[in-house]
């Protein structure tokens, strides 16, 4: 496996180097946002304070265990959520705000890399485990600032963090919008579909399963 | 009597231990789930996840940050009795929810569903969540608690006795189809599976079944013992590694309970419970002294029993 420690803000020759399945560091400044964020931003039009585009070009959906103490915070614990729930909101933002690198859980759909990511020039980083909070939380070196704690509660507010050698991520997709997941669930499915030679499907369906309300379950 | 204060400060450590400390179980099939791994990506992530266990416990940060949904399972010894009785008992577990959040910190996960408020410490309606059971002739109680996501990795479905086996099979592939792509579950998981019942109870025992039996614990029922390990067997044969890239380890076990069934139905619930098990088990004396342990044994013979009395 190839491993890159690259600073940020992320560069596009680095970014054109990394290739699907590569391990990457970061050294910089990065923030989070989910939910509160995207919404805030696009639903509520709230205008942002900060020039968060020139802080940084990496954004990570999650949100951190905190202590807080006399003003100061104390992230212990910190690891992603799944992205595929922000795919309405990815695209734009990837553009209003010049990112260059997502980080999160799961990816997004292979779509969303042609028609999000790729012509911005931004990759997806994928967190490892999941659930590596301890690995990641230690490589926070302080919160530099807080943005709509009060508003969007500890979780879904946007922490801007200084990170060291913030890692190991693997490259989801990559600036040409290959994925990851894309490739191993081609290898899986063979396998997996293999397991169900013999087994019926079940008496009774239900809707969601048909998307069609007017079919019979039955 | 036991005391007041010591139900509080019990559910306190609880939730430390719990959020910090891995199950043994845990660590040590991860450990060899890692060096079982021949594909290279699962088994690089696998090997993390080993040190990640590691680092959290020598510096006590969680090990997720995501700390789940913190709730208690309370199994009463009949003869056991508390100051204040149960309204007490349910105060201390809240309070101690609520300091745990701050102190340790655990993620303030808990909002009003509808409004999305935080009000930052993991408390609100039915939250934390306590479920019971009795033990006869015991005079201590017993507290568990478990942090566990809950956005991915559980299902339900009304089977009937003509799906068979073949329909729980189907079913579990599914859930494993639906679930561990891209590693929602955060696989490998321990899979609870409830069988029976109505729909309300097959979901509670199959979350019970994920959250309160350690890995490689067996029904003691041979049948339903032999269907848990074939289980295993589908389920690390599907291709799923960790993270949902190509391997062969996802399932480190599965956990099956029943209940008794309406003669015309079989409603099954399928739950994973993710690598970051944190669950961690209390029995408070009458006399007032701790034991801390992993192995919550929640399913005893009792709470097991088919027979009238």
């Amino acid at each position: 496996m190839n491993e890159h420690v690259l600073p940020i803000p992320l560069q596009d020759d680095d970014i054109a180097r990394l290739q699907i399945g590569d391990v990457v560091f970061l050294n910089g400044t990065i923030y989070t946002g989910r939910e509160g964020l995207y919404s805030s931003l696009y639903d509520k039009h709230w205008k942002m304070p900060i020039p968060l585009a020139q802080m940084s070009n990496v954004t990570f959906h999650c949100s951190p265990a905190i202590r807080e103490h006399n003003g100061q915070y104390d992230i212990t614990s910190v690891t992603a959520t799944a992205s595929f729930r922000f795919a309405r909101y990815i695209g734009q933002f990837i553009r209003d705000f010049s990112v260059k690198a997502v980080i999160g859980k799961s990816g997004m759909a292979l779509d969303i890399y042609k028609k999000a990511f790729v012509p911005n020039g931004a990759i997806y980083l994928s967190t490892i485990g999941y659930g590596a909070g301890a690995i990641y939380g230690r490589s926070i070196v302080r919160v530099e600032d807080v943005l709509w704690k009060e508003e969007l509660g500890l979780a879904q507010a946007v922490w801007i963090l200084q990170v060291e050698k913030f890692g190991p991520l693997l490259v989801e997709s990559d600036a040409r919008g290959n994925s990851l997941f894309g490739q191993e669930n081609a290898r899986i499915n063979n396998q997996f579909f293999s397991l169900y030679d013999g087994l019926a499907a079940p008496i009774l369906r239900r809707l969601g399963e048909e998307t069609d309300p007017r079919e019979e379950m039955v | 009597m036991i005391s007041r204060d010591l139900l509080f400060s019990a559910a306190y450590e609880l939730n430390v231990r719990a959020a910090t400390a891995i199950p043994s179980d845990v660590k040590k099939t991860i450990t060899r789930m890692a060096e079982k791994e021949i594909q290279p990506l699962p088994r690089y992530v696998l090997k993390n996840m080993v040190d990640n266990y590691e680092i959290a416990e020598a510096e006590k940060r969680p090990m997720c940050s995501d700390t789940g949904l913190p709730r208690y399972y309370v199994k009463y010894g009949n003869e056991a009795r508390n100051e204040g009785g149960f309204v007490a008992l349910e105060a201390a577990l809240r309070q101690a929810a609520e300091k745990a959040t701050h102190d340790i910190p655990l993620r303030p996960n808990r909002v009003h569903p509808l409004t999305r408020k935080d009000y930052n410490n993991n408390v609100g309606a039915h939250a934390p969540s306590v479920d019971y059971s009795f033990e006869p002739e015991a005079d201590w109680i017993e507290i568990t608690s478990v942090h566990k996501g809950g956005l991915f990795g559980s299902d339900y479905r009304m089977l009937f006795p003509a799906d068979g086996i073949g329909g729980i099979k189907r079913f579990y592939l599914d859930v494993i189809g639906e679930f561990f792509r891209r590693g929602m579950s955060c696989q490998p998981v321990t899979i609870g599976i409830g069988i029976g019942g109505t729909k309300d109870v097959c979901v509670k025992l199959g979350k019970e079944a994920a959250c309160l039996r350690i890995v490689g614990d067996r029904h003691p029922d041979p049948e339903i013992a032999q269907l848990e390990e074939e289980l295993i067997e589908l389920g690390n044969s599907s291709g799923f590694g960790s993270m949902g890239l190509y391997g062969s380890q996802s399932v480190m076990d599965v956990h099956i309970e029943i209940a008794y069934a309406h003669t015309g139905g079989m409603p099954v619930a399928i739950h994973h419970f993710c690598l970051a098990q944190r669950r961690s088990t209390v029995r408070i004396h009458s006399n007032n002294s701790l034991t801390y342990r992993e192995d919550p044994h929640w399913f005893t013979d009792y709470y097991r029993r088919e027979t009238v009395e």
